[in-house]
């Protein structure tokens, strides 16, 4: 366990390092809100008749979106482990005494936290003075907070275990890319991030949840809103824990395949 | 320009050689944005209109900005990817060839892949001419190609001015895609939809407006007062290259190589 502890702390370490970056991704995030912000607003003006969510609470969810983004965005690749896979230093890594799964998930848990750190507070905090139709307000309760809070922790984790079988796909497609793209493309549009769930007519929605994608970024932004109710949220969060016990094993069963009949590329 | 064919002869042979990467690219190229059209008509499954355009409307717009943006990523990719010469040194190379800056640059990169991404917009068009009830006659199907011709010159300022930049700062910015990639976001609705601070800046900063907004109303029979106006509008987006290029020039004057 301290293994794993200390590598994710050196990835945190590392990730707070790129700074500049970070500026340049908050002003590209910001930006990114307000345009998708007002979009929204002339959809919601132009009709009369009442959504599934309302045009405060998606406000929310947007600015939520944007400020996390780096957490939950799918496309976020670590080209370190991929470099590993295709030029055969994956054999250094094999003979580590721990496990190869933990290792990397802890490493992309604390890369993406790193990334998320540096970033999601500026932008709630300029979005939270704001005037008022774009503001980015307080939770709607105490306890929505706190399930915002719970289900938001379990959605990184369900995040990593999804991407955790990109990276295992190499090992048997040897080209990240083309893997990556699709899953990317879909995944996000599954997980609310180009139309927001609740607008989604019923059918497509039934769809998205019976996947796993809308419990990373969907749920708890939702929650955070108040557009999600109390009973629904905690049955969720049952849910959320069912996806990552499955993705996870399912992880660790691909990985030791791919691992009996390993071919180390390059020498 | 015969330089420039042969240039571009030269890219797609090279290009080539990767076909199954090449293809996979493509039709990812086609899928990413695909998803956005999508969202495009499921939301208006749910809102009917936006601000007084139908989906049809919109989607007319959606496809001249696609096409053309497309189109520009097709020959301008070599300014998107330019600070990778100017930190490697190899722009010094450049200035010592007989042949404009410009051009050379240009000749670096060719974006087949792109294909992918316009055969989209292309599908978009498509389908909003086939449910639009606009009679087309010789003057509007001029009037779209030359917002499309004018949309391309746009976006390639864009690219010039970001690759500019480089000369000073050295690594490319991120931020500069806000100008291009968020350009294009912003511009695939009409403009009248957003604030008055928004539509002021791509008037008279950015002219999105003379592609997306005074010939869309022409074409869609919106438009009042002078009509030739509204026609012409894309030439004032085309016009947008010149003061691109001559910062860019000012820019090369200002070029201290990294060495190396």
């Amino acid at each position: 366990m301290r293994a794993y502890y200390s590598l994710f702390k050196m990835r945190v370490l590392k990730g707070l390092q790129y700074r500049t970056a970070a500026i340049a991704g908050v002003c590209t995030q910001f930006f990114w809100g307000i345009m998708y912000i007002m979009i929204f607003e002339a959809f919601y003006k132009s009709s009369t008749t009442p959504q599934p969510i309302t045009y405060n609470q998606l406000v929310q969810v947007i600015w939520l979106q944007q400020s996390f983004l780096v957490l939950f965005m799918l496309w976020y690749r670590d080209s370190e482990l991929f470099n590993q896979i295709t030029n055969g230093d994956i054999a250094y890594e094999l003979c580590r005494p721990s496990d190869l799964y933990g290792l990397w998930y802890a490493k992309l848990i604390g890369q993406r936290l790193s990334g998320a750190i540096l970033r999601c507070f500026p932008i709630i905090l300029i979005a939270a003075f704001l005037p008022k139709p774009y503001r980015f307000s307080l939770p709607a309760d105490g306890i929505s907070f706190i399930l915002f809070l719970i289900t938001i922790t379990l959605a990184l984790l369900l995040i990593v275990a999804i991407s955790m079988l990109i990276y295992i796909s190499t090992f048997y497609t040897m080209s990240p890319t083309g893997s990556l793209l699709m899953i990317a493309v879909a995944g996000e549009f599954f997980s609310g991030l180009i139309i927001p769930v609740p607008l989604m007519p019923s059918i497509l929605r039934k769809i998205v949840y019976l996947l796993p994608f809308r419990y990373t970024s969907d749920l708890p932004f939702r929650l955070y809103a108040g557009n999600i109710g109390l009973k629904e949220g905690l049955l969720s969060i049952g849910v959320q824990l069912v996806w990552i016990l499955i993705l996870v094993w399912l992880g660790r069963f691909l990985m030791k395949r791919a691992f009996k009949k390993i071919v180390v590329q390059g020498g | 320009m015969k330089l420039y064919l042969r240039y571009v002869s030269v890219l797609l042979k090279s290009q080539m050689q990767y076909r199954t990467s090449f293809i996979l690219v493509t039709v990812g190229q086609f899928f990413i944005p695909f998803f956005m059209f999508i969202s495009v008509l499921l939301l208006f499954q749910r809102f009917s209109t936006i601000a007084g355009w139908t989906l049809y409307e919109v989607a007319l717009c959606y496809a001249v900005i696609n096409i053309s943006s497309s189109l520009s990523e097709c020959f301008a990719r070599g300014f998107d990817t330019f600070s990778m010469l100017i930190v490697r040194g190899e722009f010094d190379r450049i200035l010592v060839r007989p042949r404009t800056t410009l051009l050379q640059i240009f000749g670096t990169k060719f974006e087949f892949s792109r294909i992918g991404r316009l055969s989209q917009g292309f599908i978009a068009l498509i389908f909003s001419l086939m449910y639009l009830d606009v009679s087309w006659d010789l003057y509007r199907v001029l009037t779209l190609l030359l917002m499309i011709l004018s949309g391309t010159f746009i976006f390639t300022g864009l690219y010039i001015l970001g690759a500019t930049l480089c000369f000073w700062t050295v690594e490319g910015l991120e931020v500069v895609n806000i100008l291009t990639d968020g350009g294009r976001n912003f511009a695939q609705y009409p403009l009248s939809i957003y604030q008055e601070w928004v539509k002021k800046f791509f008037t008279y900063v950015i002219p999105f407006a003379s592609v997306n907004y005074l010939p869309l109303q022409y074409l869609l029979n919106k438009a009042n007062g002078n009509l030739l106006a509204h026609m012409l509008a894309p030439i004032l987006g085309i016009l947008f290259i010149i003061p691109c290029i001559l910062i860019w020039n000012f820019g090369v004057k200002h070029y201290k190589s990294t060495g190396s």
